[in-house]
């Protein structure tokens, strides 16, 4: 097989991949991807379990050591078909807390402390590095494989710029479709798609090669079990301890691996995908797994004495002339290193921007001067954590040279994550369970891992010195890393596996019987532990009233964007029974905005910056009596009056508001009629006066001209003021007739500036528009909407106090309706009167200064709502700012369609 | 029948109790059979037993998966029709 060809076929198969991810996205953000979140798609992308190492390395480790290889998919056989055990608590807290990643959960378990994150952090980065470095050495071997089978004189390509490569072409992929966004619960449907098409094509390659075993190089399963018997493998003797241990270790494994909870947890889109999953993955299992035992006696048969066992796949087929098929496994055994290092790369990118790179920059930039789009940070801080990620792996390659066995690489890394296992399971299962416990276990399980396992795998002489093999550190005899605490002739991997889980275990339940928890560490503890008990969300005793929800909403924004916050605070007001976006700052909305915000940054730093803001968390004596076991069933019957009472605490407040408007209107009104009578009475009594001179006569004719004049502009004034009120009445009855036509929103805005412009001309304005986003064709009433607009406009420039003046129209089109926002820097709107201001007859500053009777704004209202959208005031904009929204194609008016 | 209709809710639920005690005890099962092995496989160490050895695990585990698969049904539409409060005091 010619090398340019291989090489082709691997660029055709990313560039599907990168095409099946982008059209998925796509989707997905049309809302037309349903059927691609089914339980089938979940099963298949938890098939990342099986990378490289199962693919070409299983063959391998049965060659070497028979049936073992099949405990790395016992284990997880068994955690999956006891679902209801673990997975189901763990997907479901994962689900309500808006988990980013396994280190979030067990940082937001043990009272959002941000130490345990960083640990859990560590320990993910230093044990997944090798692994991600077993899969580019993968790739390069096969590549390696085809290379020296060519028989076009091609020589082994240079492996180290192969590894550079595929290692920069993964982060491309990883960056570009792993970091779209931030929001939406941390969920990649575009990579999990791609995924599991790789699941799929591994699947097939393999069964592919298992089948052209069994039935076209040998005879039938009969011949197998014949030819097993023969084998060398047959002499395979099972290690007890070996066996029961790698069972307990990749199942604990399947839980904590950074990638399975990733796939497992975060970007579970439903619970019930779960079921389905409990017991399809294991068949997949064991659909991979089949074909192993007889690819490898096989292959030890008619290979070469002295072939890479852990390369039959390949070779296998190609030694018999099948390259087609050697193609196929060469492209499975290409999608399990791809998919695994993906997935895993953007968990730990996730990780590492939440728990090291936010809090360091929380903790480094000048207090409260947040400035610029968070979100941007964030984002910017994962790709580069994407890009450090691989570049570890690809740097602990070249140094390694690559040589070791596959298997053994595959162990190590899964010892040094098993060592989460007590921290989480504590976590979810025992509300004793402390912070210090935790960090105590993880810490001590760690430093074993690494002493006794990590450090010597590069090799006596490598990272240790071999003195320490022999004599232990100092001389100290009994802290030799094979031999910790003199016990010896252990298997290197169970005796490193057993002293990191047992001391880990010890630690952190002794840590957390001696340890007190704090108040968030409890009540957190209490959510995690009886997750099913408490479906309701538990607000956590913010203290009410400290936090301004403007300067939230400022907050938000820059996490969220622009939109999402603008959309989650006006939802959040909403259910309080308020109109516009700021709800009240009620412990239930500071604690719903933090799980917000979580989900795109952590709980940690979600906590620390609402904390800034709204002030420490208090528990209060109603968390601590939930807290009481004993008291739940009271608690239950209370929680039930209080939710009355919110409800009744809603009404009221709704009533309250209500109650307080009616009476300003009512003041406003008193102030109007006096307002009116005074407005019409002025130009009533000179029109009186002149009249009552030019009816004496005699006087010249010029003066009779002048005081007509007069007479006639104080009409014209009366007019336009009955206008104005005509105006209001018939828009708010309905009866207006629409000119509905096609217009073009850009020329509309320049018609509405240039109208505008009459008000104040003495100011110059500084103003911003988007024309390539104002090229709309809307069918509405141009007319009507210019008198919207120029409204908008002109108070602007009557209103906006800042020494340089700017206007900013920003016009967006989202789905049927359009948005037009009218923004200026000026100090904006008192929170107190931004109810106010669309009511008739309101006016903010004195009359003399508006110049007109207070009507303008009222009739902005009515008019949109004859045009089928709304205008409304947009807080924390940095100035005072109004949205427009109005529906792309106006039918008819909305009346006439009540009607 | 219409007398026994009370009898027969009663038994559905508790019929989806022991459904959950039997998703509880299947990885306990499973863990017990892939443990086997280790019994009489270094007794018999001149035998040359890999092979049947394999068909036990990968038949064990296939009967796991069906097993696990019946019992996945009748969970889903239970923690479907009843929200997931009740059941743990159940």
């Amino acid at each position: 097989m010619p090398f340019n060809l291989l090489v082709l076929a691997c660029v055709t198969y990313v560039a599907f991949l990168f095409l099946v991810a982008f059209v998925v996205e796509r989707k997905a953000a049309r809302g037309a991807a349903r059927w691609l979140r089914s339980p089938v798609v979940y099963t298949l992308s938890l098939s990342i379990y099986c990378t490289a190492w199962t693919f070409y390395g299983a063959v391998g480790y049965a060659a070497r050591s028979g049936l073992e290889f099949l405990t790395i998919y016992l284990g997880p056989t068994l955690v999956f078909i006891g679902w209801w055990w673990i997975l189901r608590k763990l997907v479901h807290i994962g689900r309500q807390q808006r988990v980013t990643s396994i280190a979030d959960m067990i940082s937001s378990r043990y009272g959002k402390s941000n130490l345990l994150g960083v640990i859990v952090t560590v320990i993910c980065v230093f044990a997944a590095t090798p692994y991600i470095a077993l899969q580019l050495q993968s790739v390069t071997l096969s590549f390696g494989v085809f290379a020296a089978a060519g028989t076009y004189g091609w020589a082994m390509p240079d492996t180290n710029s192969t590894a550079l490569w595929v290692a920069a072409g993964l982060t491309l992929f990883t960056i570009l479709f792993g970091t779209r966004n931030l929001d939406a619960n941390e969920q990649h449907t575009g990579v999990v798609t791609a995924i599991a098409v790789e699941a799929v094509v591994k699947l097939l390659a393999l069964l592919a090669v298992g089948i052209f075993v069994v039935w076209f190089v040998a005879s039938g399963p009969a011949d197998i079990v014949a030819r097993i018997h023969a084998s060398s493998i047959s002499d395979w003797e099972l290690v007890p301890s070996r066996w029961a241990g790698f069972t307990l270790l990749s199942g604990a494994a399947v839980i904590t691996l950074p990638r399975m909870f990733q796939v497992l947890v975060v970007e579970n889109s439903d619970e019930r995908h779960l079921a389905t999953a409990s017991w399809a993955f294991p068949l997949y299992l064991l659909a991979m797994s089949l074909f192993v035992v007889p690819i490898a006696v096989v292959g030890l048969e008619v290979m070469p004495t002295g072939a890479n066992p852990d390369l039959f796949v390949l070779t296998l087929p190609l030694s018999q002339g099948q390259g087609a098929l050697a193609m196929l496994a060469f492209l499975g055994g290409f999608s399990s290193a791809t998919s695994m290092v993906i997935v895993a790369s953007i968990a730990l990118a996730t990780m590492v921007s939440n728990h090291v790179v936010m809090p360091l920059w929380l903790s480094l930039r000048p207090a409260q001067s947040v400035s610029g789009d968070v979100r941007r940070l964030v984002l910017l801080s994962r790709r580069l954590s994407i890009a450090g990620v691989l570049g570890l792996g690809y740097l602990y390659y070249s140094l390694s040279g690559g040589s070791s066995a596959l298997a053994a690489i595959g162990l190590i890394s899964f010892v040094g994550v098993a060592q989460m296992l007590p921290a989480m399971l504590g976590g979810i299962f025992w509300r004793g369970a402390t912070r210090n416990g935790a960090i105590w276990g993880l810490g001590i399980g760690f430093a074993v891992w690494v002493y006794a396992l990590f450090l010597p795998s590069f090799g006596p002489g490598a990272a240790l010195p071999i003195d320490v093999f022999m004599q232990g550190p100092f001389g100290l005899d009994w802290l030799r890393p094979y031999a910790l605490f003199g016990v010896q002739g252990m298997d290197p991997m169970i005796h490193a596996l057993f002293w990191s889980l047992t001391l880990n275990t010890t630690a952190f339940t002794l840590g957390s019987l001696f340890s007190f928890p704090g108040p968030v560490e409890r009540v957190q503890g209490l959510a995690f532990v009886n997750v099913f008990d408490t479906e309701r969300a538990e607000p956590q005793g913010w203290v009410q009233g400290r936090a301004e929800p403007e300067a939230l909403l400022v907050m938000a924004q820059r996490i969220l964007g622009d939109e999402a916050a603008l959309a989650f605070f006006e939802a959040q007001a909403q259910a309080q029974g308020k109109a516009g976006y700021l709800p009240d700052p009620v412990p239930e909305f500071l604690d719903a905005l933090e799980r917000r915000l979580a989900s795109s940054v952590g709980a940690a730093t979600a906590h620390a910056m609402i904390t800034e803001l709204a002030g420490r968390a208090r528990v209060t004596v109603a968390d601590l009596m939930r807290m009481a076991g004993e008291t739940a069933q009271i608690m239950e019957y209370s929680s039930q009056l209080e939710s009355q009472r919110e409800e009744l605490t809603r009404t009221a407040r709704q009533l309250r508001d209500a109650n307080e408007k009616l009476t300003q209107l009512s003041v406003q009104k008193d102030a109007f009629l006096s307002q009116i009578s005074h407005e019409l009475r002025t130009p009533m009594t000179s029109i009186r006066a002149f009249s009552e001179i030019m009816m004496e006569g005699d006087m010249p004719p010029e003066m009779a001209a002048n005081y007509a004049r007069i007479i006639n502009e104080e009409a014209i004034r009366l007019t336009r003021l009955l206008d104005d009120l005509l105006d209001l009445g018939v828009l708010e009855n309905g009866t207006v007739q629409l000119n509905l036509k096609l217009a073009n929103l850009s020329e509309l805005i320049e018609r509405s500036l240039r109208a505008a412009s009459h008000t104040r001309p003495e100011r110059s304005f500084t103003i911003q528009r988007d024309l390539p986003a104002e090229q709309i064709f809307l069918r509405t009433d141009p007319d009507r909407l210019c008198q919207v607009l120029i409204n908008l406009i002109s108070n602007a420039r009557k209103y906006c106090d800042s020494a340089q003046p700017e206007l900013r129209l920003v016009v967006r089109q989202r789905g049927a309706r359009v948005i037009i926002d009218v923004i200026d820097n000026g100090t904006g709107i008192p929170r107190d009167k931004q109810s106010l201001i669309f009511e008739k007859f309101a006016r903010l500053t004195d009359q003399m200064r508006a110049g007109g009777a207070g009507l303008g704004l009222a009739i902005c209202r009515e008019i949109m709502v004859n045009l089928g959208g709304s205008v409304s005031y947009l807080p924390g904009q940095g100035g005072a700012a109004f949205r427009v929204t109005l529906p792309l194609r106006l039918e008819k008016s909305p009346h006439e369609r009540a009607a | 029948m219409k007398r026994r209709s009370p009898v027969f809710l009663a038994r559905r639920s508790y019929r989806l109790r022991r459904i959950r005690d039997a998703a509880r005890l299947l990885p306990v099962a499973g863990g017990f059979l892939f443990l086997l092995p280790v019994l009489w496989a270094p007794a018999a160490s001149e035998s040359r037993d890999t092979a049947p050895d394999g068909i036990y695990l990968f038949g064990v585990w296939l009967l796991l998966i069906g097993a696990a698969a019946l019992l996945s049904r009748p969970l889903v539409k239970d923690s479907e029709d009843a929200p997931a409060s009740a059941e743990e005091r159940g």
